[in-house]
């Protein structure tokens, strides 16, 4: 496999490109591997990555149902940040932006990361105090944000109506180095480490058991036939609940719908991310041009991958709120999918019940910024059975009440 | 040269001549002319540059399908950018400008990519720009943001509003073709109620150009009577200009429709969303026409065959002079003598199959065509325009055979049904090898929720492509709608002539061995660039699945959504993959079918309308008397009442002040008041709160708390008894709708047998607080049936009756400390109570106060405050409130969840009051750091600030905060550092600021 430079791409121009080769690699299952992560997604494949990069692991599969970063990585609205309040969350989050400053470059593959910086307005006295505590605790938290007036918002994003009528902005928590990245990529360039690494990402192989022998997992069933592990993480976001029922045990987790749609690509126009709470909607701009927008999730579980319009009407009224010259723009596209949310809205990182089994779900509306700092630590968990980053988000902290509740610091939380 | 013909073109009316504006020229055309066709009128072949490369472009459709011709329409308030000029109708003083080119279309700088594109191959931008790192963000992405994007962006607010319209119907037809016409008529003729759609200004569809005769008339006198025969039955209502957009699970449809964009003086609304819920419905959508794949295709000038047609016989255009046919079916022989008869010139048709041998083919063998099997393109050339075109044989690597000089090539790859509806709604596809392509598969249709079948096709959607197949498959669909819902239908098809058809070759790339150099000059997806070669390349990397290649190439993305390019990409990849079709499968067909304003989606829910203002009875007099009002929810509470030249803070200081000294008056009416009545209430009650409610007496009140299943405290206020069965529960302002939400849930959900019923009687009462030391004194100078003295009405009591002649209730409650009456009198005698008050008030110089005051008084007397105190994580232990915790009750919400070890924990945050030492003011929402970090090397915390006030009482700083074993340490001094980490101390004191002993509540 290749690196992947500008040299690169001038010598391949001369020769109509016959020298590139698969970006990852097509293998048949193996009989055994050290560990095995189901899900393909995001944060499967940055776990496996950081297991082999971190911790010398590398006889590990990744097992996907359908097409690598096809569920939630490949469908969400990209947004990163990590002015969380609870300092788990700050951690976890604000570790992975970090890695994500220097992806491309680690990767060699450019996923975009764009630190255009985000704004998450404040419409309320009690969103502005809301904002002002987090500007706090992310000051300790090593997190850099800043609570700024309605004018410094009006110069950061001019096509914002900071007047109302309705809900004037009074002032917006400011994170300069948040921003988006682009989502396949991530998922792509993390696939194509793990298999230069000697990994096998086996897609159209659904896990459909786990087996375990006195308490212990020792393999899993596949659409491709039975396959050996010592160790299990499961990823598999919107369909944890499903897999965990084959380890035998429950998760404290709904699935629901989360839509998004995009406009039709204008010229640039707009060069932060704007999440809105009160009015509840949130728009950034992609670099091909199409307003990129997050909508509410639905009311009721299913695992359907299509919404209520309605949510879709709801968030784009509250962004022509916000935003009226997007009026005479058009939705292009709109599409959903399906997100596992906790008792808390904090995700899972956790040992199971079954020994050698781990889990990694839960990221819900916004876990796609998370993806390197959870793998990291997803890794470190499995490699050590251990890891400062994923301590507090046990199974646990259900039974013990100790939970990690962010939703006091944003109703959106993307 | 692409020009008007002197005759012909059944949808214009030459006697009505429209000038129009383009790129700032004068130009004309006919009334009935589409944007593209009038363009065309007057030789204006280039209309648009490509996403990618800037390449120029021409029209390549003469419908929605269009990739190129996007146009910027109207100006300021009523620019749009990304117009279609193919759906673009015509009208006086239209403007349009084209898009992503600079300085002009005829020559743009950007088209420079084109000439790198042997750089720039599909998902170019993953393998480079990677360093410097800091470059992405300042350098590259800035340029790639700057080329990408089409039109530019609206600048102003949109002039427009737009409506909704919210419809239910038996059977919703999308698509009024000759199919939609028949499948309609077959479903309304059963007695079904029919609402029948078409995107166009046109009923009839393609028949009009295309089809042969129906019921022996000619297609277009065969539409009109049936559209006439449909708008005289009164069960079946019809619109044109209204896009199926999209179709949700269990029958739930969006159709756009579009008023005025053809006439922007009409008034009204310029659009109209519909949201309709149909039992059954019939997707008629036609089918649209591939193009194909060979090098040059796209220049300006190669155009879809059915297009072609489409501008002679129905704008009476000619895109050329000199038109060659290339195509892999009959249906482009139609083409072929549609020019000839408009007496333009086809010099060949080339046919990629072996032979041709079907009547159309004699037809125009017999017009004096000629035609040429086994051929295809090696490739088209021209300077921005079609001039040569070179013949090779179709089974070759593009040897030149002959060239052929041309101004136009039309082309067809074969037709492809629109699927979309069907598919959004789960609508599976199966493969169809004669006519090589998908169609959907009636065994696999969108079901509802009992299993029923509730999307269909009619007509050439179906896949059935000749007239005499159509409609015979609509009348089937529209029959079978018609008797999923019990009605009965019959009668027959209308009758067509059948039409021999020969099979579509699948033919997709020209010719079949085409080399890298040509391939890489074929476009798949005209908009966003991709050729054959990039999707080879994306299967050569490991992008195989047809996801993948999508995104990897951007095949399909474009604003067109592939109508045009998603079959021939799926082709290529299969068979770069050398797989077939079918195994490839198709990319997901997402809503809407074609773009929507997002003004339309919004509706007229903005500006104003946006979200409805609460207002309480006495609104108008906080506005009348310069109130600085905040938003409260929906509400908006006077958060102050400065007088004039007086700022904020200090009118803020001056109500506490005048309140705790002599008497202010509240308005109190955004307080939830919930009813919660019936012989299970109380037992309902003591589950909701913690505390016991069902021993409350009749006449007395009770402060309550509300915890979630996890055991925090979400919401708090009085209960009062009303009689046996009756309780009125007050919440915040905030939870009055949310605890109404939760109490119905649980009584739907878990305690349905439960006798007990729940109202909402916020808006139905005005809620006056008078408080203060004069506050008995301003209630005793008007009359009351009931006696107000300290022991008529003691603490927490409330009575009933009539006060100042208004029917009142008068709770005896204090959220200030002070001696205070909640008076609840029906909304509509509000505003008179409170004048009323103000006047009897007046003696004793009474303030009206407002929400910043009441939160100052509040936190002196150190009562908390959700959504200060509370956020979602603390429980009614952490505030000091087990007072307010029954021990008696077996149950409550959140009793076993705040047994839990973490809620336990001797460690846990709570409430104290916090003092600075200097006497300033503590910022709100500032925490308490402790020695050393985190784990992840974050400071240590010990507790943080919920509220801080100045206090006008005391004359310094208050502040109310969570604090690690806070109870236990008071005195102690913790350091609540400032943003710039500079130390701000404070010590640990009794949350109770003023009248610790509550001596003034109770006089
Ligand atoms: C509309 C939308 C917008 C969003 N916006 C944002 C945002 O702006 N910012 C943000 O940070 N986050 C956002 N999110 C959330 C984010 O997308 C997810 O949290 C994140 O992508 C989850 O990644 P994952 O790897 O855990 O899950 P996924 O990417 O869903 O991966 C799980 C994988 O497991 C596979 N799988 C499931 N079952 C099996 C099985 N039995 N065998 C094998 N494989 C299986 C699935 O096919 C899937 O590929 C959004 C989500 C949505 C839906």
């Amino acid at each position: 496999m290749g690196r992947y430079s500008v040299f690169a791409i001038a010598r391949e121009a001369f020769r109509d490109h016959s020298g590139w080769t698969r970006a990852w690699g097509n293998p048949a299952p193996k009989k055994r591997y050290d560990a095995i992560i189901i899900g393909a997604g995001g944060h499967g494949l940055a776990t496996a990555y950081y297991l082999g990069k971190n911790h010398g692991l590398k006889n590990v599969a990744i097992l996907e149902k359908g097409w690598l970063g096809g569920g939630n990585t490949g469908r969400n609205t990209t947004i990163i940040r990590s002015n969380y309040l609870q300092d788990p969350s700050a951690a976890i989050y604000e570790k992975a932006r970090g890695l994500y400053e220097d992806l491309s470059q680690e990767l060699n593959y450019n996923v975009m990361f764009s630190p255009r910086g985000v704004l998450m307005l404040a419409q309320t006295e009690h969103e502005i105090r809301g904002y002002k505590r987090t500007a706090y605790a992310n000051a300790l938290q090593g997190v850099s944000t800043e609570f700024v007036g309605p004018k410094r918002v009006k110069e950061l994003c001019p096509i914002m109506e900071i007047r109302g009528p309705r809900y004037p902005v009074l002032g917006a928590l400011w994170q300069p180095r948040g921003g988006t990245a682009r989502h396949d990529a991530v998922a792509w360039g993390y696939a194509r480490k793990c298999s230069e690494m000697g990994m096998d990402v086996i897609q159209q192989c659904e896990v459909t058991g786990v087996r375990t022998e006195r308490g212990k997992v020792v393999g899993v069933s596949t659409t491709k036939g039975d396959i050996e592990c010592a160790k299990l993480g499961i990823v598999v976001a919107g369909h944890s609940g499903h897999v965990a029922d084959m380890a035998g045990f429950r998760l404290p987790i709904d699935s629901v719908a989360l839509q998004a749609l995009v406009s039709e690509p204008v010229k640039p126009c707009m060069d932060v991310v704007v999440m809105a709470n009160t009015v509840h909607g949130y728009m950034s701009q992609s670099d091909k041009g199409e307003m990129v927008i997050g909508g509410g999730t639905d009311g009721f579980n299913n695992y359907t991958q299509r919404g209520s319009f309605h949510h879709i009407e709801e968030t784009v009224r509250a962004l022509c709120e916000t935003f009226p010259m997007i009026s005479r723009l058009k939705m292009l596209r709109q599409w959903g999918g399906i997100v596992d949310i906790t008792g808390d809205r904090s995700p899972i990182l956790s040992k199971t019940p079954v020994e050698g089994v781990f889990i990694n779900c839960g990221w819900g509306t916004g876990g796609f910024k998370a993806i390197p700092g959870s793998g990291w630590g997803f890794a470190e968990l499995m490699a050590k059975g251990e890891s400062p980053l994923t301590a507090e988000f046990g199974l646990d902290r259900f039974r013990e009440g100790r939970f990690i509740d962010e939703s006091v610091a944003a109703g959106v939380a993307h | 040269m692409s020009h008007r013909l002197s005759s012909g073109g059944r949808l214009i009316n030459r006697a009505n001549p429209v000038s129009f504006a383009f790129n700032g020229r004068t130009m004309r055309g006919f009334e009935g002319d589409t944007l593209a066709s009038a363009l065309l009128g007057e030789d204006q072949m280039l209309m648009g540059r490509s996403f990618k490369y800037h390449r120029p472009r021409g029209v390549v459709a003469s419908g929605a399908e269009e990739p190129n011709a996007l146009v910027g329409l109207g100006r300021d308030h009523s620019y749009e950018p990304n117009a279609r000029a193919t759906t673009t109708e015509l009208f006086e003083g239209l403007e349009a400008e084209t898009q992503n080119h600079w300085p002009s279309l005829e020559f743009d700088i950007g088209a420079i990519n084109a000439r790198l594109s042997r750089f720039l191959p599909a998902g170019f931008y993953y393998k480079m720009f990677l360093w410097p790192r800091s470059f992405w963000k300042h350098v590259y992405e800035p340029f790639i943001r700057e080329s990408a994007g089409l039109g530019k962006p609206p600048k102003r607010r949109d002039k427009d509003h737009y409506e909704h319209f919210n419809v239910t119907t038996d059977v919703l037809v999308v698509g009024g073709g000759i199919a939609g016409l028949t499948a309609a008529m077959a479903a309304g003729e059963a007695g079904s109620q029919v609402l029948l759609v078409e995107q166009t200004a046109h009923w009839g569809g393609r028949a009009p150009v295309d089809g042969p005769q129906i019921d022996d008339m000619a297609p277009n006198a065969w539409v009109t009577q049936v559209v006439s025969a449909l708008q005289a039955m009164p069960n079946v209502e019809m619109r044109n200009r209204c896009m199926g957009a999209g179709v949700y699970d269990h029958g739930y449809a969006l159709l756009s429709e579009r008023i005025s964009d053809h006439a922007p003086d009409k008034a009204g609304p310029r659009q109209r969303l519909w949201k309709v819920r149909a039992a059954q419905i019939i997707t008629a959508t036609g089918a649209i026409e591939r193009p194909l794949s060979f090098a040059g295709n796209d220049l300006p000038g190669v155009m879809l065959a059915s297009a072609v047609r489409d501008y002679i016989v129905n704008f009476g255009v000619a895109p050329g002079k000199r038109t060659v046919v290339v195509t892999n079916n009959d249906d482009a022989y139609r083409t072929a003598l549609t020019l000839k008869a408009a007496g333009l010139e086809v010099p060949a048709i080339l046919d990629a199959r072996e032979d041709a041998t079907g009547a159309l083919d004699e037809d125009a063998r017999a017009a004096g065509i000629r035609v040429i099997t086994g051929r295809g393109i090696a490739s088209v050339i021209g300077k921005g325009r079609v001039e040569v075109v070179h013949v090779c044989a179709q089974d070759s690597d593009g040897a030149d055979y002959e060239a052929i000089e041309a101004d136009c090539v039309a082309m067809s790859g074969g037709w492809s049904p629109v699927v979309h509806l069907w598919s959004h709604a789960g609508g599976k596809l199966t493969w169809d090898e004669a006519d090589a392509h998908f169609r959907p598969d009636p065994d696999r249709a969108p079901k509802g929720a009992s299993g029923e079948v509730f999307v269909r096709t009619a007509g050439t959607a179906s896949g059935a492509l000749t007239t005499e197949d159509a409609l015979v498959d609509a009348n089937r669909t529209g029959q079978a709608a018609a008797m999923a819902l019990g009605h009965k239908a019959r009668g027959p098809a209308p009758r067509a002539e059948p039409e021999s058809r020969q099979v579509t070759a699948p033919i997709w790339l020209m010719p079949e061995n085409a080399p890298y150099e040509k391939r890489a000059k074929s476009w798949l997806d005209f908009q966003n660039d991709v050729k054959v070669s990039d999707v080879e390349l994306a299967a050569q990397e490991g992008y195989e699945s047809v996801e993948h290649t999508k995104r990897y190439t951007t095949l399909g993305m474009a604003t067109d959504q592939g109508k045009l390019s998603n079959i021939n990409g799926l082709a290529v990849l299969a068979k770069s993959l050398g797989v077939a079709i079918p195994d490839v499968g198709t990319t997901t067909f997402r809503p809407p079918y074609t773009p929507v304003p997002l003004g339309a989606i919004s509706g007229e829910a903005q500006g104003a309308l946006f979200q409805p203002i609460r207002k309480t009875p006495i609104h108008d007099w906080h506005e009348a008397n310069g109130a600085h009002f905040e938003p409260v929810g929906q509400w908006r509470r006077p958060y102050a009442f400065p007088k004039s030249g007086e700022s904020v803070e200090d009118a803020v200081a001056r109500e506490v002040t005048t309140t705790r000294q002599s008497v202010g008056l509240l308005d109190a009416s955004t307080l939830g008041k919930l009813i919660v009545k019936g012989p299970d209430a109380g037992r309902f009650l003591d589950m909701l709160y913690t505390n016991m409610m069902s021993t409350l007496k009749v006449g007395k009140c009770r402060y309550g708390l509300m915890c979630s299943e996890n055991g925090f405290l979400i919401d708090d206020g009085v209960v009062a008894r009303i009689d046996e069965h009756t309780w009125l529960c007050h919440t915040t302002s905030g939870g009055a709708d949310s605890i109404h939400g939760a109490m119905e849930e649980w009584l739907q959900t878990e305690w349905w047998d439960w006798k007990v019923y729940v109202a909402n009687v916020t808006e139905q009462f005005a809620q006056i607080g008078v408080v203060g030391p004069k506050a008995r004194e301003v209630l005793d100078a008007v009359s009351a049936s009931f006696d107000l003295s300290k022991d008529g009405l003691p603490f927490m009591g409330w009575v009933e009756g009539s006060l100042g002649g208004i029917p009142a209730r008068v709770f005896r409650i204090s959220f200030s400390g002070e001696l205070s009456y909640e008076i609840a009198v029906p909304a509509n005698h509000g505003r008179a109570f409170w004048d009323m008050m103000l006047e009897a008030g007046n003696p004793h110089g009474i303030t009206p106060y407002g929400t910043e005051a009441l939160h100052i008084m509040r936190a002196e007397k150190g009562f908390i405050m959700i959504g200060d105190e509370t956020d979602g994580t603390v429980i009614p232990q952490d505030l000091g409130l087990n007072w307010a915790i029954s021990k008696k009750k077996d149950d409550y919400l959140g009793k076993r969840a705040q047994m839990r070890s973490h809620m336990t924990d001797p460690l846990r945050w709570k409430l104290v009051g916090l003092e600075t030492l200097d006497g300033s003011v503590l910022p709100d929402g500032a925490y308490a750091v402790d020695e050393g970090d985190t784990v992840n090397g974050q400071r240590n915390t010990q507790g943080r600030v919920t509220s801080s006030y100045h206090s006008p009482t005391l004359g310094r700083g208050i502040a109310m905060g969570l604090v690690e074993r806070g109870p236990d340490r008071m005195g102690e001094v913790v350091n609540f550092p400032a943003l710039d980490g500079s130390p701000q101390e404070a010590r640990i004191v009794s949350p109770v600021f003023y009248d610790p002993d509550g001596e003034k509540q109770n006089v």
